[in-house]
């Protein structure tokens, strides 16, 4: 059953008695509830009281006896009401309780021998004392070991439909049922397949939810399905992915990270995905540097240099820190001396804490002396900081994705939040399935989530602003705007209308690809809709239009008033841990931290105070910009920490170019990266579970995250490098962990006001701005004005600009970036976690079947991919939601670097490449001559 | 090798481990665009919402013999649902056939012979078996598959076997194959079927324009439907003027569900109203829906009725356009859709579990909206009583009990059939006065009085008034007033274990005591245990515990034989 229904409650608090006492019962509480907070914890199964989760009432053993009632009732799914006699331990009670068990215990495995002799519900029938039963036993189920991090075993399920709510109701990722019917009925995966086989995300909530064991982590299970691994300890801290931020419980065992346990942080309630749920091993991959490296005297370097991250040596030898730590800062100095500090720039990184960032940029600007620092926001969010910045003064989300639960309409244009932000995605999803929410996907290939959407608009790539214009036109023609809120909060409408104008859908239908009555249908549910909400990812920053592209999408938001209420707002979301908190603390050339601009000189003057140095009057130089000054020769000294542009930025080849010409590269890392190849100096650092600091997730949430495990070897902690390479370079610093630095930061960022790192160590997590020291933050901004000097945002109208490479007769397909499901950014993590290297294990490239069939390659077979700037072999798989002429390609796989065939053409305002764009060829490969 | 760039493909090594290889295709299965277009086409321009699923399975088993999974894959992505929703739906009525990849494909026909107690009284297995072995020698003459099947409602004419949609009475192996060699497999109409203009004719439908019109008031209809006597004759009795009261104080959108899933083994009383006369249980359906003030009317009937199904299409289309809209449904094969929750579920395309009281379907019912349930039978003497008056309806009865309803008597009767009969008639009264009584050699021994749950009872115990509330005490209740009388011939432990082997068949699975339950006591019986402690204890869980009334009366006849038959188990030999 997956009716939602609820029986009709009083408003107020009744009272009933319970086993003869009076007792209260609140708004919303069962009778299980109220029991449980009075301390008596009823036995339950399939009840589990976890954000989510329905009391389905299905296992019985929560049976109560209510005087009156013919037969007994389940204490988890009923309703108390004035004046109820309820029992919980009346002979009847007891009997039917302990057949349940009696019943169930029949056909499981025996104790010690079963997946689980933990579980749940072995725990509740020794509690009832029955381990035994009377009963013939049922023929068993056989296991199913298909998919690479979890087992299934039914013959120890008991039918309980966690799994199939986890799935279903929680999750809403749709694998799970229930199949067949009587004692048949059995937990399937879609046409009941082998779970590996089935179209399974790896989520593993069903493993969490399980209270058996018939859903387990592989990692628990010895070959015959017994379990053999306990952790030794647990510790909490956050999710190393994405911007989501999720609160993970790690269970350790021999120091190693064995499973993750979701829990109930504000932004994931004990949800995970495949990454954060099994993607935590790579820390302890053999690849992990743990020495110090120099490069080898006798291996200049070259742009196509490739050293095995087993073997480091064939290119390096190992130092100690203090020769390492040496040379590195030896080396900066002396660029700086000879070219000075012009010649020297920082990458920092999105994947390391606030504190770190921190330290990393204050090092540019106050030990290098020049701005030239910067992290990959560039090629993810550049163009929606520029836009947001311009019309709302404030560059971060309006409102947290869990908005999408007070939304009427969701759109999600440009992202894939599915594969991308799949916690958050599940919020989008609960929003539509169990609130009656409209979704809109604007993307111009099918997603996960298309299934769900009441409309999706698969539009011509690069043709946003004409749609979004459009949609505009459609707003402002049919009189959908909100006057008050314009003629209030806003300036700059008018133009706006005039730029839209030239935008009639009916002209637009043919530029986007999309019917003018579907673009005039969606702009009116936006507009009219009690709450719209947008959320958008690189699908629209990453253009040479990015910028305008977010333009557009603020001013749907502004001339609808679809911002700072419930429900409605502006999010872009952010794809790693903390970019938005390294871009909060200014690892940017533009701005120190909380976007205060260097050019200023007021408050250039307020941090040469605070910091006690001469700081550099200019903005730096933007990442593509460092390594095409690298290139010519103007950039001679790089410290990249915790970054991979060798892989990450468009046109690698270039970028790996003007590596191999710098006359200085230290890289920080964890393993030995295609950046690394070219370093003149390897500083082994620490992984994410390594260490403690705070993060800011896409909510603009401050969380802290705690050190699971030791670094391994002589691996360091960040900010403890960053600070040793500070102090050579002449920096008296002398900061003693990550909690002073934050103490830093606190006070140079008005931003984090009332968000103290001992208040962090208290709640764990403190949305900015914080009004108080008691307040949990604001997560929806802009109720009454924007923080902009007049308090009022400002419209820009948005232009229209081609792609920069159009498809020609040479080149006529559009290659696309995109990324999948289990690996991340680079691959440098991901692909060294074991489980998610077994799901998705090679390089492949997504293609239309008719678009196969045309080229004359088999699913699975091999293309070659050639831009105007490289050309790649990999293999290519079949999928019918890429639109036609296009291949979309994750660009984290180094034996095919889709970033090799990428455009670095440049949005001239944020300066983001056009990583979603660009003329193609396609082409099969003769395997046999291969 | 280079391009016209004078770029060459670089190979770089890669960092995974290289243990597997990438998929050609996403994840899980993949929709083959060739079945996907024979499905499209079968759609045509249907609605794909979600309460359409059962309607659509239907649809392509109907066409395709089976529900292949190339097929149930495409109406998945049709109908934009996972698989795991069409799945499980399908796979949880009996009478949708999912063909999985290797195995054979189902030949066009199929042949279901009932093994209810009322046609195995009538050699029904044998019949059975003979017919599996004339199919496995194509002695049928046609390519089939002979299945076992529940009830079909045809208890008097036992034995009976269902051939494509078409039913043969007092089947034998040779009418059998004659009507296969006959060829005609569609639904048999009945000649006699009431049908719009002639129900009209005869003074129908007055009672709605009435209504309609404001001449007849819903407070002077609930004020006669108060007085009358009657009670939900599906089986649960509850009494109908409260329920509709309950219904038309609720605000809001409501909807109605007219159940038509007589799955009571031994009952077939709502097959003859549907087919007979169709237009009484809409007019009943209509004066409900307008006096309770629902919008919209949804006629749930069993699969095994294939001609109501065609009667009811077809005359629910004459109805005037502005009267509430009756939508009517197709159940799947599934005893407990019969459990009014049950249905609603399975309305809206789902499995046909029960879902927890409270809250009930005039609270939360079917979409989420309050929801008016009735027995097709109720709503057949809603008519009657309107328009004669609840005095006459109460002028029936017997015993001191009141009104009349219609008993379904079959077994060893001279007589089986449909018996309206006063309530609080006995079961003795009901076999000499009614059905001629017992078939000549035959000694009454026992009965059924309420179909497969309503318990079983001796001939000794044949003097109890049958009426809602009189049989609880002895563990047994009238539910349909299905009556299946046995005799000497019978085994009646044999009939216990044949109605346990049902349970656990329909049992849903949703909940422990009787998922597990209905299997334990099968497993025992079966096996010639019938220990009385360890049934005992089953009773107790199953009744006290079970979600719906399939398992908390799931154990009544086999309680019964313990209690009314020691010495037929203890003939047995493997009592305790």
């Amino acid at each position: 059953m997956t009716a939602t229904s609820t029986t009709p409650q009083p408003a107020g608090a009744i009272t009933f008695e319970l086993d003869g006492k009076p007792v209260t019962a609140q708004p919303g509480e069962r009778i299980w509830d109220v029991a449980r907070r009075l301390g008596h914890e009823i036995p339950h199964l399939c009840r589990r009281p976890e954000p989510g989760y329905r009391p389905d009432g299905n296992c019985r053993a929560c049976m109560v006896e209510i005087e009156g009632e013919r037969v007994l009732a389940p204490s988890c799914n009923r309703f108390p009401h004035a004046g109820m006699r309820v029992h919980t331990a009346t002979p009847r009670v007891e009997k039917a309780r302990r057949l349940v068990f009696e019943l169930l215990v029949t056909d499981q495995p025996a104790r010690a021998t079963s997946h689980d002799p933990s579980s749940a519900f072995w725990s509740w029938a020794e509690r009832e004392g029955v381990l035994s039963s009377r009963y013939p036993q049922a023929p068993a189920h056989t296991p199913d070991p298909s998919h690479p991090a979890m087992r299934v075993n039914l013959d120890a399920c008991i039918n309980c439909r966690l799994c199939v709510m986890a799935c279903r109701e929680v999750q809403i990722n749709d694998v799970i049922g229930m199949a067949y019917r009587n004692a048949a009925a059995k937990v399937a995966f879609d046409f009941d397949d082998p779970m590996g086989e089935s179209t399974c995300v790896g989520c593993g909530e069903c493993v969490q939810a399980c209270p058996t064991g018939a859903l387990m982590p592989a990692a628990y299970l010895d070959e015959s399905q017994t379990r053999v691994t306990w952790p030794d300890r647990t510790a909490d801290s956050l999710c190393p992915y994405c911007g989501v931020g999720c609160h993970i419980r790690y269970d350790i065992k021999d120091e190693k990270i064995v499973y993750a346990h979701g829990i109930d942080g504000d932004s994931n309630h004990n949800r995970l995905c495949v990454k954060g749920r099994f993607g935590s091993d790579y820390i302890r991959h053999p690849h992990r540097l743990t020495k110090p490296l120099i490069r080898r005297a006798d291996k200049p370097k070259h742009a196509l240099d490739q050293v095995d991250p087993a073997n480091p040596c064939t290119h390096f030898r190992e130092a100690t820190w203090d020769e390492a730590l040496d040379f590195a800062a030896e080396g900066l100095k002396r660029v700086k001396a000879k070219y000075g500090p012009g010649a020297l720039a920082g990458f920092g990184s999105a994947k390391g804490s606030n504190e770190e960032a921190y330290l990393l940029q204050k090092l540019v600007r106050t030990g290098f002396g020049t701005n030239n620092v910067e992290h990959c926001t560039r090629l993810c969010h550049a163009s929606s900081v520029v836009a947001l910045m311009e019309a709302l003064n404030s560059g971060a989300v309006t409102a947290p994705f869990s908005a999408a639960l007070d939304a009427k309409l969701i759109v999600v244009i440009g992202c894939d939040p599915a594969v991308n932000h799949p916690v958050a995605a599940t919020f989008i999803k609960n929003a539509v399935k169990q609130r009656g929410a409209k979704l809109v996907i604007v993307d111009p290939r099918e997603q996960l989530l298309s299934r769900h959407a009441w409309r999706h608009l698969p539009f011509r790539a690069g043709s946003d602003v004409a749609l979004l214009n459009a949609m505009l036109h459609t707003i402002i023609e049919e009189g959908l705007t909100k006057p008050e809120f314009i003629a209030a909060r806003t300036d700059g409408f008018e133009e706006v209308k005039a730029r839209v104008a030239e935008f009639p859908p009916e002209r637009m239908a043919s530029v986007c690809g999309v019917p003018a009555e579907t673009i005039r249908e969606v702009a009116r549910e936006y507009a009219r809709a009690e709450a719209s909400l947008i959320f958008w990812g690189m699908g629209i920053s990453q253009h040479v239009h990015g910028t305008d592209n977010v333009r557009a999408l603020i001013s749907l938001a502004l001339v609808t008033g679809q911002i700072g209420r419930p429900g409605t707002g502006l999010h872009p979301l952010r794809g790693q841990n903390n970019v938005q908190g390294a871009s909060d603390v200014g690892l940017m050339p533009d701005v120190y931290p909380d976007y205060q601009a260097v050019g200023d000189a007021d408050v250039r003057a307020r941090f040469e105070k605070l910091w006690d140095a001469v700081l550099d009057p200019h903005p730096g130089l933007t990442a593509v910009e460092i390594f095409d000054a690298a290139h010519e020769g103007k950039i001679r000294a790089v410290y990249v920490e915790g970054e991979n542009p060798a892989m990450s930025e468009p046109n690698v080849m270039h970028v790996r170019e003007a590596m191999a010409r710098l006359d200085h590269l230290v890289v920080q890392d964890l393993f030995l990266t295609e950046t690394a190849c070219h370093a003149d100096v390897i500083l082994p650092a620490s992984a994410f579970h390594e260490k403690s600091g705070t993060f800011t997730s896409t909510d603009r949430r401050v969380q802290l995250a705690r050190q699971v495990v030791a670094p391994p070897g002589d691996a360091r902690q960040d900010w403890w490098i960053i600070q040793a390479i500070a102090r050579r370079m002449g920096l008296a610093w002398n900061y003693g962990g990550p909690s002073d630095v934050y103490r830093e930061i606190v006070a140079v960022m008005p931003s984090l006001a009332h968000i103290t790192w001992e208040r962090l160590e208290r709640e764990g997590a403190v949305i900015y701005p914080a009004p108080a020291d008691d307040h949990p933050g604001e997560g929806i901004l802009f109720h009454d004005a924007f923080p902009t000097a007049n308090g009022r945002a400002k419209l820009v109208p948005a232009a229209v600009f081609p792609p920069h490479e159009l498809p020609d007769a040479h080149y006529p397909m559009v290659l696309s970036t995109a990324r999948i499901l289990e690996h991340w950014h680079t691959g440098t993590m991901t692909r060294r976690a074991r489980l998610l290297d077994d799901i998705e294990p090679e390089a492949v490239a997504l293609m239309a079947p008719r678009e196969l069939a045309r080229h004359g390659v088999k699913p699975g077979g091999m293309i070659r991919v050639e831009t105007r700037r490289g050309e790649i072999e990999l293999k290519v798989r079949s999928d019918d939601k890429v639109p036609d002429n296009m291949v979309f390609m994750p660009f984290c796989y180094t034996e095919a670097a889709a970033n090799l065939l990428t455009n670095d053409a440049l949005d001239r305002e944020s300066k983001i490449p056009e990583f979603k764009f660009c003329a193609a060829r396609v082409s099969a490969v003769d395997e046999q001559a291969a | 090798m280079g391009n016209d760039n004078g770029t060459a493909v670089i190979h770089f090594k890669s960092i995974g481990a290289g243990r597997r290889q990438t998929r050609p295709v996403p994840k899980g299965r993949q929709v083959d665009p060739e079945a996907e277009r024979e499905v499209a086409a079968l759609l045509g321009d249907r609605p794909l919402s979600r309460d359409y699923l059962i309607e659509h399975l239907h649809l392509v088993q109907d066409t395709h013999h089976q529900l292949s999974l190339r097929h149930l894959a495409a109406l998945a992505k049709l109908m934009r649902l996972a698989f795991a929703e069409v799945y499980e739906t399908a796979t949880f009525y009996s009478r949708l056939d999912v063909v999985r990849e290797g195995e054979p494909d189902r030949p066009p026909l199929t042949i279901r012979v009932c093994e209810s107690p009322s046609c195995a009284m009538f050699g029904a297995d044998g019949l059975r078996a003979k017919l599996q072995a004339a199919s496995a020698t194509g002695e049928l003459g046609a390519a089939a598959r002979v299945l076992p099947s529940p009830c079909f409602g045809l208890c008097d004419q036992a034995p009976t076997v269902e051939i494509g949609k078409r039913f043969v009475h007092k089947s034998t192996v040779e009418s059998v194959k004659a009507a296969v060699a006959h060829g005609e497999l569609g639904p048999e109409l009945r000649p006699d079927t009431i049908d719009y203009d002639r129900y009209r004719a005869g003074g129908g439908y007055r009672l709605v324009e009435r209504l309609l019109s404001g001449e007849l008031t819903p407070d002077a209809v609930l004020a006669i439907m108060d007085k009358a006597v009657i009670r939900g004759l599906g089986g649960a009795g509850f009494p109908t003027g409260r329920k509709w009261h309950s219904l038309r104080a609720t605000p809001g959108r409501k909807l109605m569900a007219v159940n038509g899933d007589e799955g009571e083994p031994g009952t077939f009383k709502d097959r003859h109203f549907l087919e007979g006369d169709p237009h009484r249980v809409l007019e009943g359906a209509t004066i409900a829906a307008l006096v309770t003030g629902v919008s919209e009317i949804y006629l749930y009937v069993r699969d095994e009725y294939p001609a109501a199904h065609v009667i009811l299409a077809r005359e629910i289309a004459k109805r005037p356009v502005h009267w509430p809209p009756i939508h009517l449904r197709r159940g799947a094969g599934a005893y407990i859709c019969g459990e009014e929750t049950a249905m609603l579920e399975s309305i809206e395309g789902k499995r046909g579990t029960p879902r927890q009281k409270p809250p009930y379907p005039f609270e939360v019912g079917l979409f989420g909206h309050p929801t008016l349930i009735d027995n097709v039978e109720t709503l057949t003497w809603v008519r009657d009583i309107l328009e004669k008056g609840a005095d006459w309806w109460n002028s029936f009865g017997r015993h001191g009990h009141v009104g009349q309803r219609t008993f379904s008597v079959s077994g060893r009767v001279k007589h089986p059939g449909l018996k309206l009969a006063p309530v609080g008639i006995t079961a003795r009264e009901l076999i000499d006065e009614y059905c001629g009584g017992m078939v000549d050699g035959h000694t009454f021994t026992g009965y059924l009085p309420g179909g497969a749950s309503g318990g079983i009872l001796p001939a000794s115990m044949a003097d109890i008034p049958l009426d809602f509330g009189t049989l609880e005490k002895h563990g047994c209740f009238i539910g349909t007033a299905a009556v299946l009388v046995f005799s000497q011939a019978d085994d009646i432990p044999a009939v216990a274990v044949r109605l346990a082997r049902f349970f656990e068949d329909e049992s849903c699975g949703h909940c422990t005591p009787c998922r597990r339950g209905t299997q334990k006591a099968r497993m025992l019986v079966e096996a010639g245990n019938w220990d009385r402690t360890l049934l005992g204890d089953l009773a107790d869980v199953m009744g006290d515990a079970s979600i719906c009334g399939l398992g908390q009366a799931a154990m009544n006849p086999i309680s019964c034989v313990l209690r009314y038959f020691p010495e037929a188990v203890a003939a047995k030999g493997a009592t305790k």
